[in-house]
């Protein structure tokens, strides 16, 4: 695990209030997975940050070490992991998701 | 790995579970996991599905799961889809 790739990491997720880890970008995602996530995230008109793991291998490597959480899409809310594309989703049909996005926002 | 021990590893770790177990493939690997347990009250979706992969542990990392789909419920949360769906499951103690 680089040591670089994981400070580096710990501060993209900190320092982003919703930060996703995808294969591909916003605007092309390289997996269905990715897509729904970005997408579900385009739909609150929220801002949020990607970062993409295709085009980085060590973030690709690192990401799962660093939040023990093996499969990407990851979203980040305030540094900590919420889940991935199954977990965002039923978050959002039980009203749980809007709520931690709030009060990341501060709104 | 059979449905039975599966479940009965996830009973270990949450007694008051509430357990359904599918096999997948028939491959006894591949396994869809059902939880609702009071034990996910207060808790971020994620971390009741970590709690139910813990209580796999030695199983998911040694190959004799090779898969897990998890879905987990609190009481509450289970309550409001079974009423919606007419479903009359209770958790049990």
């Amino acid at each position: 695990m680089s040591q670089d790739t994981l400070k580096q990491i710990k501060s993209d997720v900190e320092s982003n209030k919703i930060l996703i880890y995808i294969k591909g970008t916003p605007d092309v995602p390289m997996c269905g997975f990715s897509a729904a996530t970005v997408n579900l995230f385009k739909s609150f008109g929220v801002p949020f940050t990607t970062r993409d793991i295709i085009a980085n291998n060590d973030l690709r490597q690192t990401v799962p070490q660093f939040s023990n959480w093996p499969t990407f899409p990851q979203v980040f809310i305030n540094g900590k992991l919420i889940g991935g594309c199954d977990i965002v989703h039923e978050m959002h049909e039980r009203g749980e998701l809007e709520p931690l996005i709030k009060e990341a926002l501060g709104k | 790995m059979r449905e039975s021990e599966v479940k009965e590893l996830i009973k270990k770790a949450i007694s008051d579970a509430h357990i359904e177990v599918t096999d997948m493939t028939g491959g006894n690997d591949h396994f869809q996991i059902f939880v609702v347990s009071r034990e996910f009250n207060g808790k971020l979706l994620i971390d009741q599905h970590r709690m139910v992969q813990q209580s796999l542990g030695a199983a998911l990392n040694d190959g004799r799961i090779h898969a897990v789909q998890i879905k987990t419920e609190t009481p509450e949360s289970w309550a409001k889809k079974t009423r919606s769906s007419g479903n009359d499951f209770q958790i049990l103690n």
